[in-house]
């Protein structure tokens, strides 16, 4: 007579097994422990309640526990508590993400010891993991340490359960590890990028995923150089210095503390607190931090005290450069000098980009990914599906055996490379996935990439209509029963194709997983010259101004745009669609209100500072017009004309849009659920990315089931997982 | 000529088979076309057809255009233009074209005249004959004025052979000159854009151009881009060869009013439509030598390089100004927006 104890969730890679040793060393525990297939195995003599307990109160940092199951077996079980080898069938099967350097790790690189100032320092705790995988499963044999051959030492920790490096797969000391350097060539690569980013230059470094560019982000000619090398006149620029540095210039709540300090490291959104120079976000309330998550990181830091900027080293649009080469060829025009090592990157991973309040993934990457999503019940017997996701935030979904993989975010499948990228990526998270899908889950465009990709692959697609992808993701995300009935599906969001043929972006949706039914929405415009609404606000501000028969205010906004060219082509149905999007209604307004009318440089600028001029204390919203569920902003052009007349400030503005936006969609919702029409209510769209939004509509909603993205994003990067649902769904 | 006929309007009794059909024909075409046989058919005869190894080169297209008469051409020069470039870029020298024409009822005969002259110029200087031909009417709303179909013959000497999956790797793209400006001047003569601009279609036969660049050096492969602009063109060449084909967005010959207007529609030049533009490859040793050829004819003056064949996935990339590769498709119907 013995026992089992079955340990499912994220167990695999994580120092587990040595954990269970040395709590049984602790308890007296006899028996063995493994990795197989599903997790992780204990069978022992007898089963202890201190033992269990510990086993979840003591869980090592990284890891996950989803359920742990004790049965009776049969087994004779010999003396003492051994850890099985991993042999080829109980292999370890998953790979974990990346996390950032362990507390212990940093003391140690800190301290004497033969780890001093060892940028490569890691431990079963932190590390290294997907971004050195080459395939599973997760052995040092196939990471780039493969060529790395264990000194003694290293060995040592290595085979040691006590260790914290027992089995710690990317374990390396000075001695036989990978090294620095620097281009051009110093005797101290550290302290010499350290004078030359004090010197203000700009420096490409070798981080986890991928290359950054950075230089001192106090000096002001610093940043404007870089974004003159780069020609990026005003995209926000990713920061990152320790926590106390950063606590000296952002304003920084527990959430955003617990969350800024997860092991996956993410860049948080922090609001402001002391000046840094306006070149790092020209216009926004909000910078992106992050903290060191590498010991090279925290060397460079440790030598220069103040925060650096940390930007994606690409060419623009293209993914970031991941090897040495590739670097020297591509950011040579950009940097002043390399930091790079010989430890090659196997997969590219940007910086993961998240909110603490409300908790929101914005950019799902390095330290995510490939963290898996359970499915919601009604979908165990669900059929394996693969999802390629949109065109712009691309990702893709694989779904099996309840759980779902979100793959890392690739950007616009138009660049040559991301589209690559892409491609490669079916390919490489089938394999690591053990994936093969019964059906394909598409957008309905046909002009997406990723929908024309699917096309050459030889599985049988199901199109999913864009904005019933956005609401199941949202739906998938909080566990929503298959069968749990209907929800109303308020999503904001910039364009997609509807099944009327038009572009939709501002809708009620009312469905489930299955199907959905429009029950209205924003009343349409025209999107002046297609794609290009998109990157100029004056002509969402225009066609709508024109709508509301403003038009001459329209003409004294812009009085240098073509606008009468543009008119007719509208009037001629020139590449001018009608579209009901939320995105270009918020660009409108921040067009009329003089922010970036003529051309945004990233994309979702208008909006964003937009939302940065919120007045918080403002609580009247402008009132839009309403007719079967139809929503048409035209009366609040004229409001906002008198509010500028009467010398209303433009934060009262901002935030009575807002308001009213806010308030006449989840008035909508209200009432469907209400009605009994519908159980809950999803909110889900690049739109709800604005924090100050989703707060709004929650307030709103606050006596209803609403449901959020929180660990999804809730643009097209989340897209994928909604159509992976509904494909589920469908085919079940 | 026929004076009855001056002035008037086309009716359903000139298509009705009668005399008023008979006068018709005989006044608005065979007047300036000249047939040389007085049969329903035409009979040809050429010493090219003799060399040995020589082959026929035969074509078709239908033109329908609006409106059918724009700054720099018409509907009939198009129509012979596009027939003459068909055969052309293919490597065969254009000898004999035929025109069907269907014309819908109201038209004005005199624009009839003006168009089928300006087919006979076009043709006289593309050194063609217009041999055979028929006419159709349609009642109102049935056809947009004139709708013109022509087919054309023409001879490909015995020592070329010009075909999109002889292109190599390294392989230069050359075009003859800017690019979009018949799709351009189009829009602008529909009234879509008021343009300030002089813009001109860039409506030309490409036969002597043709000859002339053959003649100088050896020329791989060669495609006329008309409808879907130079993308299509390269992405069906980029599809054939099995390579793809890397454009700079820097060196692109674009005139200033075309780009500026594309972006103010949020169009891309690239799939805007041209009717005297060609795109052909040559090996990278005899790009000098093809330019030059083709910029001592007049068609040819603005030529330039514009990109060139990679060994790899078969695709069209094109390397924008700030060093990234975007990938440059075939057009999937109408283009719909993708910004979310
Ligand atoms: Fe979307
Ligand atoms: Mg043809
Ligand atoms: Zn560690
Ligand atoms: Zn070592």
């Amino acid at each position: 007579m013995a026992f089992q104890i079955r340990i499912r969730g994220q167990v695999q890679g994580v120092g587990f097994r040595p954990f269970i040793w040395q709590l049984a060393q602790r308890f007296g525990i006899e028996g063995d422990v493994r990795n197989d297939a599903e997790g992780v195995l204990i069978r022992c003599v007898c089963v202890d309640d201190g033992f269990l307990n510990a086993i979840r109160a003591e869980t090592p940092q990284l890891a996950r526990i989803d359920a742990v199951e004790v049965s009776e077996i049969d087994a004779a079980l010999g003396k003492g508590f051994t850890i099985a080898q991993s042999g080829a069938k109980g292999a370890e099967t998953r790979v974990t993400p990346d996390a950032a350097t362990c507390p212990d790790c940093v003391t140690e690189i800190r301290s004497a010891g033969r780890r001093h100032g060892y940028a490569f320092t890691n431990c079963t705790h932190c590390g290294p993991r997907f971004t050195i995988l080459k395939q599973l499963p997760y052995d040092r044999a196939q990471t780039s340490m493969a060529t790395f051959d264990m000194c003694d030492d290293c060995a040592a920790e290595y085979g040691n359960p006590a260790d914290r490096r027992f089995h710690a797969q990317p374990i390396a000391c000075p001695a036989c590890g990978p090294h620095v350097l620097i281009e051009p060539a110093a005797v101290d690569p550290i302290a010499d990028a350290a004078r030359r980013l004090l010197d203000g230059q700009i420096i490409a470094i070798k981080g986890l995923g991928g290359f950054h560019l950075c230089c001192d982000a106090t000096n002001p000619d610093a940043i404007a150089e870089l974004r003159r090398r780069k020609h990026r006149p005003t995209k926000p620029l990713a920061l990152m210095g320790p926590i106390d540095v950063i606590e000296t210039y952002a304003r920084i709540s527990d959430s955003a503390r617990e969350l800024i300090s997860d092991p996956a490291a993410p860049i948080v959104l922090l609001n402001k607190a002391a000046p840094l120079p306006d070149g790092l976000a020209p216009g926004q309330t909000q910078l992106g931090w992050m903290l060191p998550y590498t010991p090279l990181h925290h060397l460079i830091l440790d030598a220069i005290q103040r925060p650096l900027v940390m930007t994606s080293g690409n060419l623009s649009g293209e993914p970031q450069v991941i090897g040495n080469d590739e670097a020297r060829e591509k950011l040579g025009q950009f940097a002043d000098a390399f930091v790079m090592h010989n430890r090659d990157i196997q997969r590219r991973l940007d910086d993961s980009v998240e909110r603490a309040d409300p908790p929101m993934v914005l950019r799902r990457a390095r330290g995510r990914v490939p963290g898996t999503f359970p499915l919601p019940p009604g979908f165990e017997q669900s059929k394996p599906i693969i999802a390629y996701g949109g065109q712009m935030k691309s990702a893709i979904c694989l779904t099996k055996n309840g759980q779902a993989l979100l793959g890392h975010h690739m950007g616009d499948l138009d660049d040559l490379l991301c589209g690559i990228e892409f491609e490669k990526a079916v390919a490489d998270y089938s394999a690591l996935f053990d994936h093969s899908p019964a059906f394909a889950a598409v957008d309905a465009h046909a002009g997406y990439r990723s929908t024309q990709f699917a096309q050459t692959q030889s599985v049988e697609q199901i199109e999913v209509w864009h904005h019933h992808a956005h609401m199941a993701a949202c739906m998938g995300e909080n566990l929503w029963p298959l069968d749990g009935g209907k929800v109303v599906g308020l999503i904001m969001d910039g364009t997609g194709l509807g099944p009327d043929g038009t572009l939709w972006g501002g809708e009620i949706l009312l469905g489930d997983y299955r199907g959905f039914d429009h029950m209205g929405g924003l009343s349409p415009a025209p999107l002046a010259g297609g794609d290009m609404a998109a990157r100029e606000p004056w002509r969402n501000a225009m066609v709508r101004l024109d709508q509301a028969g403003l038009s001459d205010w329209a003409d004294n906004l812009f009085p240098n745009a073509p606008r009468d060219i543009l008119r007719h082509a509208v009037a001629k149905g020139l590449n001018a669609p009608m579209s009901s999007s939320a995105g270009r209604l918020f660009d409108a307004v921040a067009a009329v209100l003089g922010i970036c009318p003529m051309g945004q440089s990233f994309e979702g600028e208008a909006a964003m500072r937009l939302e940065a001029l919120i007045d918080p204390a403002e609580k009247h919203g402008y009132a839009f017009r309403v007719s079967n569920r139809q929503i048409d902003p035209a009366p609040i052009w004229q409001q906002i004309n008198d509010d500028l007349r009467a010398d209303t400030s433009r934060e009262k503005i901002a935030a009575r849009f807002h308001l009213g936006l806010a308030k006449v969609f989840a008035a909508q919702a209200r009432d469907l659920v209400q009605s009994g029409q519908a159980q809950a209510i999803a909110l889900s769209g690049g739109c709800f990315q604005n924090a100050a939004l989703l707060q709004m509509v929650c307030n709103a909603l606050d006596d209803l089931p609403v449901l959020i993205h929180r660990r999804i994003p809730a643009n097209d990067g989340g897209l994928a997982f909604g159509q992976a649902m509904i494909a589920a769904a469908k085919t079940i | 000529m026929n004076k009855m006929l001056r002035d008037e309007r086309v009716t359903l009794s000139h298509g009705g088979g009668g005399k008023a059909m008979r006068d018709l024909i005989q006044s608005v075409f065979t007047d300036v076309f000249e047939p040389e046989s007085s049969e329903d058919q035409a009979r040809l005869m050429s010493d090219a057809l003799l060399e040995k190894g020589a082959k026929l080169a035969f074509t078709t297209d239908s033109y329908v255009v609006t409106p059918v008469e724009f700054p720099g051409g018409d509907i009939g020069k198009i129509a012979v233009c596009g027939t003459v470039n068909d055969l052309a870029v293919g490597g065969a020298k254009p000898l004999w074209l035929s025109a069907a024409f269907i014309i819908e009822e109201g038209t004005e005969i005199a624009l009839l005249r003006r168009i089928v002259a300006s087919m006979k110029a076009e043709a006289d200087k593309a050194g063609v004959k217009i041999v055979t031909g028929d006419t159709k009417v349609v009642g109102r709303g049935s056809a947009d004025q004139v709708f013109i179909t022509s087919s054309g013959v023409g001879v490909i000497p015995a020592d070329r052979d010009i075909r999109a999956d002889s292109i190599q790797d390294g392989d230069v793209a050359i075009v003859n000159g800017v690019l979009g400006d018949h799709g351009a001047t189009i829009l602008a003569a529909r009234g879509d854009m008021m343009l300030m601009s002089d813009l001109q279609s860039d409506c030309a036969a490409l036969g002597h151009l043709m000859e002339a660049v053959c003649h100088a050096v050896p020329v791989r492969a060669c495609r006329d881009a008309t409808r879907g602009g130079i993308a299509s063109s390269l992405n069906e060449m980029a599809e054939a060869a099995g390579l793809s084909i890397e454009l700079d967005e820097t060196t692109l010959p674009l005139r200033a009013e075309v780009k500026g207007t594309c972006e103010i529609l949020g169009l891309d030049p690239l799939y805007l439509a041209n009717e005297g533009t060609l795109v052909l490859f040559v090996a990278p040793e005899h790009a000098d030598a093809a330019l030059a050829a083709m910029r001592s004819v007049d068609t040819g003056r603005d030529a330039a390089i514009i990109g060139r064949a990679k060994a790899g996935t078969p695709m069209v990339t094109m390397k924008t100004a700030f060093g990234g590769s975007r990938i440059v498709d075939m057009l999937v119907g109408e283009q719909l927006p993708r910004i979310c």
